[in-house]
């Protein structure tokens, strides 16, 4: 069970969340000129490294608002939480 | 099963009288009888309720109590409007609740930074309907950005109390319930097993949970199966 801490409401167990996949990912400003091929990596296609991910994370049970979080795919640590429409975490210092 | 006759036994509990005859007329029936028909989520699960209590821990439902959704900003113009009309102040952090901490008149529960619910009395007891309070609140915001809905049947209300409520609120709410993180007047939305309440600590021995009114008989068999040990 994972503790994540949610921006507005603290910490709380995982069951209370839903998970909203990669985030930063940005609505193509015109889909319309976008290749099938281009529109399918835009709806299908998402990172999946081995260490620091930022998400989408959304305290269903809670607040109901949507949330970033980086979580590390390794160790499950998540090392940052931060509000939506806020820059990602610089990663580069710490783990 | 079937209802379908629509005979309805007159209310075990006898409304309040401070209402009704006087609107009697305007919409062509009683207040009073509109108030007497109504069927609380948990209404049948009276007597299973009163068997299932004892002295360390006790279940009833507190039905019908009014509740209005607030959204507006946790701070300026739109708050500052709807705390004027509610006569409190709205709560602006996580568990927070302000007026009637102990729900014994008009309380705000905080729910997101952007959203209270308001709790008050049964329109039985306090003599306003809950239409009414919204519509009051409503207006009071005025232009200002904002949304006031009555949502008075979303959800029931369950009074768990007793010496051993905590223990069994503890089996299945994963949350730190000790009063140094979940003091008296604190109220949080959370998960209860696997369903969504709202959990109100509205003594050192008292607590409400509030489901949605289709999970009613769930959160009560389930809590009255918690209950079972302590009996
Ligand atoms: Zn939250």
């Amino acid at each position: 069970m994972l503790i994540i801490d949610c921006p507005n409401c603290g910490p709380r167990p995982e069951t209370e969340f839903g998970y909203g996949g990669q985030a930063h990912v940005a609505y193509p400003a015109d889909p319309h000129a976008l290749t099938d091929e281009e529109w399918a990596q835009y709806l299908f296609y998402r990172d999946n490294p081995k260490g620091s991910y930022a998400e989408r994370w959304v305290h269903s049970a809670g607040c109901r608002k949507w949330f970033n979080a980086v979580r590390d795919t390794r160790t499950y640590e998540i090392s940052h939480v931060y509000r939506q429409g806020d820059p990602r975490p610089d990663l580069s210092k710490g783990a | 099963m079937a209802d379908s006759t629509l005979t309805i036994d007159p209310p075990q509990e006898q409304v309040g009288d401070t209402t009704g005859s006087a609107e009697s007329g305007s919409r062509g029936i009683g207040r009073a009888a509109v108030l007497a028909h109504r069927r609380s989520p948990a209404h049948d699960l009276v007597e299973e309720m009163e068997q299932g209590s004892g002295e360390r821990v006790r279940l009833r439902e507190l039905p019908f109590l009014s509740q209005l959704a607030v959204r507006a900003a946790s701070a300026g113009r739109s708050s500052a409007a709807v705390a004027g009309a509610l006569g409190v102040a709205l709560p602006s952090r996580v568990g927070e609740v302000t007026g009637a901490t102990d729900g014994s008149g008009v309380a705000v529960l905080w729910l997101s930074p952007d959203e209270v619910l308001a709790v008050g009395q049964d329109e039985g007891r306090s003599g306003l309907s809950p239409d009414v309070w919204s519509a009051d609140v409503a207006q009071a915001l005025a232009s200002e950005p904002g949304q006031v809905v009555d949502v008075s049947a979303n959800r029931t209300t369950l009074e768990l109390s007793g010496p051993c409520a905590l223990q069994v609120l503890q089996k299945s709410c994963e949350l730190d319930l000790h009063p140094r993180v979940f003091p008296v007047g604190a109220a949080v939305a959370t998960l209860l097993g696997s369903t969504g309440v709202i959990l109100w600590r509205t003594g050192e021995q008292s607590w409400r949970v509030m489901p949605r009114a289709s999970f009613a008989t769930h959160v009560v068999r389930w809590l009255l199966d918690g209950m079972r040990e302590f009996r």
